[in-house]
């Protein structure tokens, strides 16, 4: 078991509906995985049922080697590991931008008041917002929250980061912004799940692309094979109805 | 004007009567502490405390919101020496008039517990935080604030309350105001009108202390709808 994170047959009801039907899939170390599908097909659920923010009813999932669906695993412990970013930024809006990112390493991981402190100023220098640290959350415009958010998820020094629609809830303009910070991420080396619709950042960025529909993964392949010759007649339409709304570069 | 004379007789009483609303003062004090403390208890454990626990609390808070504080203080005051316990006015009043104060702060906390939106707590649970601690660093400081508006309310209203304590015997400003007029029945009216502006001072001030909270931990950016005279 050599990849970083391994996800294998995972499944989530709720109530009637079975949101997720059995979904495995590997993310080597490194490596930037992005998921794309219709809304409703259990991205988010999926992304959620890694670090167990929502508990999977069936299934395992391993990161690092340590299974993180065992019961004798502390979650808590697992999750300091997992970066989460949120379509919805979700800051803590009593907290400016410094105390958002330096809150985890202070409070999770019992660094010193100083040295947390220097380390959430080089996060958010590494996010472009060096000079916003005294910033709250409602003073600072959508892409900027997000790329706080950002910070407040490497400031915790993760083995992975998983991306739930983060651009989904910004305006068109401060997209770009924000794709900017994962682009460079993934660059640099940092591991990566990230549900989006932007394709492309999908087709530039990604490792590989997972295609979900309906709980289930209908394909997966490296992008420029996905995108141009995708072997299921689901992937084809779905590719050939989000370019007409997106745009081809996204 | 034959008013007013009596009015200023009064004043000679007035030193006593300030002394005696120390002693309210300091109920006021030990109740919020007692209401605050357990009333932020009940709420956390009627949100987050599942079935019975929950269960538990809505009782709790039940029982103290139903039951008139007059029966509530007699209970407490009367209830113990029943088993041989002597239990003093003053700690008698507190828990009476704290408990009854927490069932009521539980609501105005529960109430801004739930306002706060749940990715807050994903949010913090996600960065690997436990409950407790997301609960201490992020849900509650956001809530306490909300709540002030709602606090400031049951504040004056207890301040009010400790008066009721006159009936256990505390040596209380009503306790004192009663015996002006047992002496001189002639100063009821100005004596008891004194004690209104007391509190009248009371309630003013512990509001004017509430808004300058208020204004000092406002979340910069995040305008509450009216409180700065906006109009939306």
């Amino acid at each position: 078991m050599n990849a970083l994170l391994v996800v294998e047959d995972v499944h989530k009801r709720y109530g009637k509906e079975e949101v997720l039907k059995g979904v495995s899939f590997q993310v080597e170390k490194g490596e930037t995985k992005v998921i794309i599908g219709p809304s409703g097909t259990g991205k988010s659920t999926l992304l959620r049922c890694i670090n167990r923010l929502t508990e999977p009813d069936r299934g395992r999932v391993w990161l690092d080697g340590v299974e993180v669906t065992s019961p004798k695993t502390n979650i808590n412990r697992i999750r300091a590991q997992i970066g989460f970013v949120f379509q919805d930024f979700n800051l803590f809006t009593h907290l400016t931008a410094l105390d958002n990112v330096r809150l985890g390493p202070m409070r999770v991981k019992g660094m010193k008041k100083d040295e947390a402190t220097r380390l959430a100023q080089e996060e958010l220098a590494r996010v472009g917002l060096a000079d916003k640290a005294d910033a709250y959350p409602a003073e600072l415009s959508g892409g900027q929250q997000q790329r706080v958010s950002i910070a407040r998820a490497l400031a915790m020094n993760p083995k992975l980061i998983l991306f739930d629609e983060p651009t989904s809830a910004l305006d068109p303009e401060l997209i770009g912004e924000v794709l900017q910070v994962m682009i460079k991420l993934a660059q640099e080396g940092m591991t990566m799940v990230v549900v989006t619709h932007e394709m492309g950042f999908a087709r530039s960025v990604a490792d590989e692309i997972i295609f979900m529909e309906k709980g289930v993964i209908v394909e997966q392949g490296p992008p420029a094979q996905l995108f141009s010759s995708p072997k299921h007649p689901r992937t084809a339409e779905f590719l050939r109805k989000i370019t007409e709304l997106y745009g081809g570069e996204g | 004007m034959e008013f007013f004379r009596q009015l200023w007789e009064v004043g000679r009483y007035l030193p006593m009567l300030l002394r005696a609303s120390t002693v309210n003062l300091e109920l006021l004090g030990a109740l919020l502490v007692i209401g605050f403390l357990i009333g932020t208890l009940v709420a956390l454990l009627q949100v987050y405390g599942g079935r019975f626990l929950g269960t538990v609390a809505y009782i709790y808070e039940w029982v103290f919101r139903s039951v008139p504080a007059l029966v509530l203080l007699f209970l407490f005051y009367f209830g113990p020496s029943e088993f041989g316990w002597y239990i003093s006015p003053f700690l008698a009043a507190s828990l009476a008039l704290g408990l009854r104060s927490s069932a009521y702060q539980s609501q105005i906390f529960r109430g801004a517990i739930q306002a706060i939106p749940t990715g807050q707590m994903l949010a913090a649970r996600a960065l690997g935080m436990s409950r407790v601690q997301a609960l201490l660093h992020v849900i509650l400081p956001q809530a306490f604030r909300l709540a002030i508006p709602g606090w400031s309310n049951e504040f004056s209203s207890v301040v009010k309350d400790t008066t009721l304590a006159y009936v256990v015997t505390l040596n209380e400003i009503m306790r004192y105001a009663k015996i002006i007029m047992d002496r001189r029945y002639d100063l009821a009216m100005a004596t008891f009108i004194m004690v209104a502006l007391i509190f009248l001072f009371f309630t003013y001030s512990g509001n004017w202390l509430l808004g300058q909270m208020e204004r000092r931990f406002r979340i910069p950016g995040l305008q509450m709808p009216g409180a700065s005279g906006t109009v939306l």
